[in-house]
């Protein structure tokens, strides 16, 4: 079995956010990166895949991106994955979700990948449609937002998370690709002893140019902060005394402090 | 302009997102046909044309079913905009129609802003405009973002649709029913959630121990529930419970846009966060700058003194 894991690495989302010079992205400098956290979902139930099926298969990880996706790349071969494949492009961000699913497609097309996981979205952009559209464009049967994941005999079970707690299982047979929700499972850190071993596990770099052949469906307008609706109050400073004008306006604004 | 409507039904209910899409396109100023893959017993009470593909004959959710009849109901309508609703059924079955008819799609779509699609970017903290530079797009639009304040009257006309696909490879097994519910949100006066910001389910307690002092309910946000530290019927959001409660207190919670989606409705929102920035701080009516676990003891302390 071959198995495809696509991840992206994305800011830390508790980060300063802001605009960047041209008002189309936001501003890449001073920001600390991470692997998108839906991803890590993805990679830990594909090496899951692999144990259970006595270590049989080979991950491959991908991800496009500027040098730094090196270092989600490796976090991922520590968690487990083979080998790694970075589609070098130091200008991602300005690709839309159909042009990103083209570049996956493209690498996968020959490469008989029996399942491939993604991440349901991505913290940045959160389009969700990167991973249905690989498998639109492939011609692989597709399940999104897994909960659950069970495979035998050429058959992934997928649980589907639906809305208010309800969930739906669907069979689909492979070739397939599954999206990951959070809740799926709960990641692996990597051992240090596996970290060592990431070290010596091949990195594949392939120019983005190479995939590439379709232009961008839609293009982002604008960036700006979100308007603030509330006009709400901010305290800050002292504790006791945050707490004592806290109580003080739920007195005043609210009717639940009898 | 014309807008397609792909409406949403599950075992038999048309769910409410399909009103929110006429919502939305009154909005646009589109006119409007509608989508479904139902009974006509579910049609949404409006005027318009309704394509409608039995679900007898082409069952309750198989997306690659789903795909064709939305294409063989676009060839016939000629739309400029298809459009879903941002849920477990539009997101998994939009990509596969723009895929199909190779069109751009402009996801989670919160506000029309100068006739181009507004959307979050990065949790929250940013917002951006999309156009799609073909005519024609595919659009999936954020729950609880357009509300329909129409009147639920009319009758659309109705064009039965079938397709020659029979059969997809993807089989679906059944639905899971939510878990029991352990507590009542949605009847809660006062709830206080704790997020992701508490760190470590032995300082759920401390949020838990505020709520008690406030004479509310423990409420959560995912990642809380996902990492089992509270039970499911305790989470907010889009996958849990929507709440209106007279006051929330948003307990080291970001403010996603699918936890605020649960919250926004409440009467009055405390948030605390260390971080001023955070996207809750939108929807709060206080934002309070601290470190919740020192904080928490403090407000819990002065409440029972009061
Ligand atoms: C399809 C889908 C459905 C979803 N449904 C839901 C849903 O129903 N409900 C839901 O909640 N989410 C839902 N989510 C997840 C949602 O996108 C967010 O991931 C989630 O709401 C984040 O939870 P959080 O705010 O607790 O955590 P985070 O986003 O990690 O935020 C933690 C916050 O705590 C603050 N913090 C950290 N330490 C402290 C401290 N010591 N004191 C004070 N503040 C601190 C940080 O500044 C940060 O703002 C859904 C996601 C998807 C894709």
């Amino acid at each position: 079995m071959n198995i495809l894991v696509c991840i992206k690495q994305v800011p830390d989302m508790e980060s300063r956010f802001k605009v960047n010079g041209t008002g189309d992205w936001y501003d890449e400098a001073d920001l600390a990166y991470r692997m998108n956290e839906y991803d890590e979902y993805a990679v830990e139930q594909a090496v899951q895949l692999k144990e259970q099926l006595g270590n049989q298969p080979e991950i491959t990880v991908l991800s496009i991106g500027a040098d730094r996706v090196g270092e989600a790349l490796k976090k991922a071969l520590a968690m487990g994955c083979d080998k790694a494949v970075q589609v070098q492009d130091s200008d991602s961000a300005r690709k839309d979700p159909w042009q990103i699913a083209n570049i996956i497609s493209a690498y996968a097309a020959d490469k008989n990948f029996d399942v491939i996981f993604t991440g349901m979205q991505s913290q940045d952009r959160g389009s969700a449609q990167v991973g249905v559209t690989v498998a639109e464009i492939l011609g692989h049967n597709c399940a999104s937002t897994l909960v659950g994941f069970e495979y035998a005999d050429g058959v992934v079970t997928a649980k589907r998370e639906l809305e208010g707690g309800v969930k739906s299982v669907v069979k689909v047979p492979v070739p397939a690709l599954v999206t990951c929700q959070l809740g799926l499972n709960v990641p692996r850190y990597p051992t240090l002893p596996n970290i060592m071993k990431a070290k010596k596990k091949e990195l594949q770099l392939v120019p983005v140019a190479s995939l590439l052949k379709e232009e961008a469906a839609t293009g982002t307008e604008k960036l700006y902060p979100p308007v603030k609706s509330g006009g709400g109050i901010v305290l800050e400073g002292d504790l006791a005394d945050v707490a004592d004008r806290l109580l003080g306006i739920l007195k005043e604004k609210t009717t639940v402090m009898k | 302009m014309k807008a397609l409507l792909v409406c949403e039904q599950r075992e038999g209910k048309l769910l409410d997102t399909s009103y929110e899409l006429v919502a939305f396109a009154e909005r646009l100023g589109a006119e409007v046909s509608l989508v479904l893959v139902g009974k006509e017993a579910q049609a949404p009470k409006i005027t318009g044309k309704l394509y409608l593909a039995d679900a007898d004959k082409y069952g309750e959710y198989n997306p690659e079913l789903h795909k064709h009849i939305v294409v063989a109901a676009v060839l016939k309508e000629n739309p400029d905009y298809i459009i879903f609703p941002h849920s477990s059924y539009g997101w998994d079955l939009a990509p596969r129609v723009a895929a199909t008819l190779r069109v751009g799609q402009v996801s989670e779509v919160v506000n029309i802003v100068d006739g181009k699609f507004e959307v979050s970017l990065c949790n929250g903290k940013l917002r951006r405009t999309v156009a799609p530079k073909a005519a024609r797009a595919v659009l999936t639009v954020q729950a609880g973002a357009f509300n329909y304040t129409g009147q639920l009257s009319g009758a659309p006309q109705v064009e039965a649709i079938e397709i020659s696909q029979g059969s997809s490879p993807l089989q679906f097994v059944g639905y899971e029913p939510a878990e029991k519910k352990e507590v009542d949100l949605g009847r809660a006066e006062i709830i206080v959630s704790a997020g992701r910001g508490v760190g470590k389910k032995e300082n759920v307690a401390v949020i838990a121990d505020l709520a008690k002092a406030f004479g509310g309910e423990l409420g959560a946000s995912r990642p809380v529930v996902d990492a089992g530290w509270v039970g499911h019927s305790h989470q907010v959001g889009t996958t849990g419970q929507t709440v209106s409660p007279k006051l929330y207190v948003a307990c080291g919670i970001s403010g996603a846009i699918q936890h605020l989606a649960g919250m926004k409705k409440s009467d009055f929102i405390v948030a605390i966060n260390k971080d001023k920035e955070a996207p809750i701080s939108e929807a709060a009516d206080v934002m309070v700058v601290a470190d919740v676990l020192a904080l928490a003891p403090v407000l819990a302390e002065k409440l029972r003194a009061a």
